[in-house]
């Protein structure tokens, strides 16, 4: 378990992190989002032990990481943004240095790194230089290290930043299968990261935090979310937004104008007040009686752009 | 503390260095401008004494721009491309970072003089030198690159540029440096009291260098060579220390 209690940092008069406060559990994923200078990647050092917190600390499986700094760091797989790995190394002699300072030798040491190599896909490169790699290559190298020694806490900046979209895939895929035994931290500006891997998120800006909830919930929060987007071919004469006000529960008709170019299908989107169980199902055969040829339509859930918008820059908000 | 994590950090640096060209160019510099000054200079076939003294009197003014250079990157590189993070995120101790980087550079410098090996065998071979004070002047020269590195290590460990760096410690080991220097000895004795001259020549790298090139293996001397790397190692970790909680 990750206890974060109130991590503060100053950075002479400015206020990078103030007063952040979270649990990580075992089998969960935290996802770390906020606009650039929000403060994540102070928090993330704080919790590593690369900077000293100005107030509060972090309990790492029960271990201070600043008054019992190197027992907690011995649990945390740690991968930094920007992922600084040694030029002058082999990808080779880098992973051999690590698992050596991870307690490694021999046998298992080799057996590890080998491992690892294979898993980050590696085998390619690993006599070669690291300045000599690509950038994809050096995040890689520096993502096998922070899973060499298999932790029970691992936290990442930014993991996927510099990846091809396979490599995303497989990182994404490795993250997953390592959740259950593992709790983790992960930063990140790719939203379809924070749906697809997360358990939970939580927004930070200007250091503090702004939400804290699953991504289901935050979508939720969305302006979009449960209305019905509905396409209608378009018909002569025929106003359907007032025609569908007329519905008890349709709260309000907005008019999206021509659907992407296609001048012959008008978007409406649908804010429902309080609607039946099925509100497509009734839409749509009403659509049918009146003669209407229906395109699309669907339940918006929201969109995690929106919200994040929404939530940290709310006076440039849409 | 624990060794292996010592072990295996002067590993990684030692490899860093012959990993890169640092470690070659450092040491044919190193081996010409001995040579230059030893056999040129000094004139060492003309001089007809069969000992190395021609080449120990260069060494503290060899030392003092090339062990800098050496020391520059300890920790303003580390810090430049960020792995630093890397490095005090991993569960080791400052003490055992401080300890096994100062360690490989030392080791690596004291590659560099054992190389000067074939003046050894030149002396030996043109006459019968007495091998006390060569062996004494290599143990001070090897003490000599400690305490310097020990300065580069904490120059180094304040800023993130190594050209920062190097002038620093360059600037301190010229004090220490010139504080027994017989020209600067001479000058200051001219107006203060004897004792004074004596705690400042005290202070000073040659000094004590001189004392075991000239064969002497003194506690005292041994002893200052140790607080300065105790000193200077202490400090670095102190700088390194404040800096994370910047
Ligand atoms: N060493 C430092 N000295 C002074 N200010 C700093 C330092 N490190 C970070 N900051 C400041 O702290 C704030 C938070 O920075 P941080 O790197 O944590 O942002 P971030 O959320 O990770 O942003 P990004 O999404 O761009 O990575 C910024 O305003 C930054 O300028
Ligand atoms: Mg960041």
């Amino acid at each position: 378990m990750i206890e974060v209690k109130g991590l503060t940092k100053y950075f002479g008069p400015v206020t990078a992190v103030n007063d952040i406060s979270f649990v990580v559990d075992k089998g969960e994923i935290l996802g770390f989002l906020g606009p650039n200078g929000a403060g994540k990647s102070t928090t993330m050092r704080m919790i590593t032990g690369y900077l000293t917190p100005s107030e509060g600390t972090a309990l790492i499986g029960g271990k201070d990481i600043v008054s019992r700094g190197l027992e907690a760091r011995q649990s945390i797989g740690y991968l930094p943004e920007n992922a600084p790995v040694y030029p002058d190394m082999t990808v080779l002699g880098f992973l051999n240095f690590c698992a050596e300072i991870r307690g490694f030798s021999g046998k298992d040491k080799h057996h590890r790194v080998e491992e690892i190599i294979e898993r980050c896909f590696l085998s390619e490169v690993r006599q070669q230089s690291i300045d000599t790699l690509s950038k994809g290559f050096k995040q890689r190298v520096c993502f096998a290290q922070a899973i060499l020694h298999d932790p029970p806490y691992l936290i990442m900046d930014e993991p996927t930043d510099g990846l091809d979209p396979n490599q995303k895939h497989e990182v994404r895929t490795m993250i997953l299968e390592m959740a259950k035994e593992k709790a983790m931290i992960i930063s990140t500006h790719i939203l379809e990261e924070v749906e697809a891997v997360c358990t939970r998120a939580i927004i930070i800006a200007e250091g503090r935090i702004v939400a804290d909830d699953t991504p289901k919930n935050l979508k939720g929060m969305s302006r979009l979310h449960n209305t019905l987007s509905l396409d209608l071919e378009a018909k002569e004469g025929v106003d359907f937004q007032k025609e569908l006000s007329t519905f008890s529960w349709i709260r309000e008709v907005e008019a999206l104008g021509a659907r992407g170019g296609d001048e012959a299908v008008l978007r409406l989107r649908i804010r429902t007040g309080n609607p039946p169980w099925d509100p497509e199902r009734e839409l749509w055969r009403f659509c049918c009686q009146k003669g209407w040829t229906v395109v699309s339509l669907f339940r918006e859930e929201g969109r995690l752009d929106e919200v994040f918008r929404m939530i940290t820059a709310p006076d440039r908000g849409n | 503390m624990s060794l292996k994590h010592v072990k295996a950090i002067v590993k990684k640096e030692l490899s860093g260095y012959f990993g890169s060209p640092v470690a070659y160019v450092f040491i044919v510099i190193f081996l010409l401008l001995s040579g230059f000054f030893t056999f040129s200079v000094s004139r060492f076939y003309e001089m007809g004494q069969a000992d190395l003294r021609a080449f120990f009197e260069w060494l503290p003014w060899i030392f003092l721009f090339l062990v800098p250079a050496v020391a520059m990157r300890l920790w303003a590189e580390e810090r430049r491309i960020g792995t630093l993070e890397l490095l005090l995120t991993l569960p080791v101790s400052i003490t055992e970072l401080i300890l096994g980087k100062f360690l490989a550079a030392w080791l690596f410098i004291c590659f560099a003089l054992a190389l000067t090996f074939p003046l050894v065998i030149t002396v030996t071979y043109l006459g019968d030198p007495d091998m006390g004070p060569i062996f004494c002047g290599y143990l001070g020269g090897v003490l000599l690159a400690a305490a310097l590195l020990s300065v580069g290590s904490m120059t180094s460990s304040l800023t993130r540029n190594q050209v920062i760096s190097f002038i620093l410690s360059v600037v301190i080991c010229l004090f220490f440096t010139l504080a027994g220097w017989p020209p600067v000895t001479e000058a200051i004795s001219a107006w203060a009291p004897a004792w004074l001259v004596d705690l400042v020549a005290g202070f000073s790298f040659v000094t004590h260098f001189q004392d075991l090139q000239r064969g002497i293996i003194d506690l005292r001397d041994l002893v200052y060579f140790a607080s300065v790397v105790f000193f200077m190692l202490f400090s670095t970790a102190v700088v390194l220390d404040n800096r994370r909680s910047l």
